[in-house]
């Protein structure tokens, strides 16, 4: 709103701020923006910006659940006592682990599958409702009906597991085994919203690229090589750091499947923030926790800010 | 790929566009689809099971060997969580919670990305960075604030407190204003010509073009609320206020060895959801393939 303009004229007109110039050849749209802005601003502010703010004075107290007020300033105690508490690290240790251990068959395997499916002429809506129909369960299904398979001696995890001759593990109860128990869960619970960002990546590329080069001779396995992993390359990027966020705020699977345990050995970062606040009641701690959490995960939100960005730019 | 010596070869070029066939590649393309068929019957298995377990006695649950056979099939599970009750709470819960989101978060979010898309004014930029801010802070690391916060509105065991904070979700905005941003200008300005009102172009002009935005964000934020847990676990103690997911989380260690029983509630949980998708397949599965929505 720096210059007033009363003739508009064609090359403003046709450019990109035309809903500037109205009928009066000017028009300040202050009020009715903030009219429409306001009750999204309102609600983002209290529920979104303000607890984020709330939390961070919190951090620096000995805020009690139980008690009003922040408590006792505390300076940055609370995060040295985050940053020497071994628990608050192994927890931060079983969120990363956890992640490390799903994002390569999440991602490796749906691209295995784009491609495979991509090869189907008929029948490709099946594949999408077998690897799909997975992720719109509720985490709390998921996790039932994954408790119920990977029941000792009656479920069908032990059950195949043993038609193979060798003697089950206690996958939800033995500590070596529980986050690997809870990782394969969780790559058939997710790993179909992987495969349709896949397949839609391979709709993009031109038909003609394969025609061509295998009138030239190539074998499936070059033309792989050589032209559907450079081009899905974008895809790949997107679908490996949406993964990662998404799994770094792991908690559902592990409260419902094994409460973070045997032993703790699967409490994720968050349900140590939850176990922190709201069982002991500690929540100027437990807002130190978080903000350190937050780091991590402002970090990898960083990277995909970049990514898209660089993505929207190139479109 | 151009350096290959091409040797001469038989080819039949397949019409639709596929790919060119050579008795060879026609194999190995069935091998393909027949690898692909076993790993979807696979991905399918425990979804199969845990109905399969669902019309099972809960006495048969407990028999070895393990067996899909099913020797007195029965709705009984079904029955019984029904009859017992708490579920008829947890949908509506569940409905009211996740379709008031819904409205909540498609009107506010609709609204101001028209304001940032179509309107001109000042600090335009400076609120759009702003808001930006809310992309990088998921709800789970504000947990414990916010619960202070809605606790001190005195909102606890209320279904605000499940709602309010889980409806301005920056990613609404982005995906309504990049809509937005590709209408032609020209339509509104015309309309402007008119002397329609601000309110207008938004509500009759804007909207209505809108939609498949409007389907893509009102069916995942369904979803994303349907499926939350961490949030209404914590500020919903009130059984007869519950989520399905919190319902479920809270009441599985009660069902004990009725695997039956557990299974029959698991999947009457995720039901709403799985009709859901079925209908809108086609707009689910481009609205992730088109925006890369995740929760």
């Amino acid at each position: 709103m720096t210059a007033t303009t009363y003739v508009p004229r064609p090359a403003e007109a046709a450019s990109a701020d035309l809903s500037r110039t109205g009928r009066r050849g000017r028009r300040d749209d202050t009020r009715p923006g903030l009219a429409f802005l306001a009750p999204f601003l309102i609600l983002y502010v209290l529920f979104v910006i303000g607890p984020a703010l709330y939390g961070l004075v919190m951090s620096f107290f000995d805020t009690s659940l139980v008690k009003s007020g922040l408590g006792t300033f505390a300076g940055f105690s609370n995060y040295a006592e985050a940053f020497k508490s071994s628990d608050f690290w192994s927890s931060m240790w079983h969120t990363v682990w956890f992640t490390i251990l799903t994002t390569p068959p999440l991602v490796i395997l749906s691209f295995i599958f784009a491609v495979l499916a991509e090869r189907a002429t008929h029948g490709k809506w099946f594949f999408r409702l077998a690897f799909f129909a997975p992720y719109i369960l509720p985490s709390a299904t998921m996790a039932l009906i994954w408790i119920w398979l990977y029941t000792p001696g009656l479920g069908l995890a032990s059950a195949v597991v043993q038609k193979l001759g060798i003697t089950s593990p206690q996958w939800l109860g033995d500590p070596n085994w529980a986050m690997w128990s809870i990782a394969a869960a969780t790559v058939w619970w997710t790993l179909g919203f992987n495969f349709v960002l896949y397949l839609a990546g391979l709709q993009e590329i031109p038909r003609e690229l394969y025609e061509s080069s295998s009138l030239d001779g190539a074998t499936p396995w070059q033309q792989m090589r050589s032209i559907t992993i450079p081009l899905l390359s974008r895809t790949t990027t997107l679908v490996i750091v949406l993964q990662v966020i998404a799994l770094l705020k792991v908690f559902d699977q592990m409260y419902i499947m094994t409460s973070g345990g045997p032993n703790f050995s699967t409490r994720p970062a968050l349900e140590y923030i939850y176990d922190i606040g709201f069982t002991d009641y500690r929540v100027g701690y437990g807002a130190a926790a978080s903000t350190v959490y937050f780091v991590l995960l402002l970090i990898v939100s960083a990277i995909w800010f970049i990514q898209t960005r660089r993505a929207e730019r190139s479109t | 790929m151009a350096t290959l010596t091409s040797e001469p070869k038989e080819f039949t070029v397949a019409k639709a566009g596929t790919t060119t066939s050579v008795s060879g590649s026609r194999l190995f393309n069935r091998v393909c689809i027949g690898v692909m068929i076993a790993f979807s019957i696979i991905w399918l298995i425990p979804l199969f099971w845990a109905i399969d377990t669902a019309f099972k006695p809960n006495s048969e649950t407990a028999k070895l060997p393990v067996t899909w056979w099913i020797d007195n099939p029965t709705w009984s599970s079904f029955a019984s969580i029904f009859r017992q009750g708490d579920i008829w709470h947890w949908y509506a819960s569940s409905f009211i919670t996740s379709a008031l989101i819904v409205v909540l978060t498609v009107v506010t979010a609709s609204m101001a990305a028209f304001a940032l898309s179509r309107l001109r004014f000042r600090f335009q930029g400076a609120i759009l960075g702003f808001i930006l801010l809310g992309l990088l802070i998921p709800i789970q690391v504000l947990i414990v604030p916010l619960f202070r916060e809605v606790g001190g509105m005195g909102l606890l065991n209320t279904y605000w407190a499940v709602i309010l904070p889980q409806v301005p979700t920056a990613i609404a905005v982005f995906v309504f204003k990049q809509f937005f941003d590709g209408l032609p200008k020209e339509l509104e300005e015309a309309a402007r010509m008119d002397g329609a009102s601000t309110w207008w172009i938004y509500r009759g002009l804007a909207m209505p073009l809108t939609k498949p935005a409007i389907a893509a964000v009102a069916i995942f934020t369904f979803i994303w609320s349907w499926n939350n847990l961490l949030w209404p676990l914590l500020v919903l103690s009130n059984p007869k206020l519950m989520t399905i997911p919190v319902g479920l989380a809270t009441v599985q260690g009660n069902f004990g060895i009725r695997y039956a029983d557990t299974m029959a509630a698991a999947l009457l949980g995720a039901l709403p959801l799985i009709a859901l998708f079925l209908f809108f397949q086609r707009q689910i599965v481009e609205g992730v393939a088109g925006t890369g929505l995740k929760g």
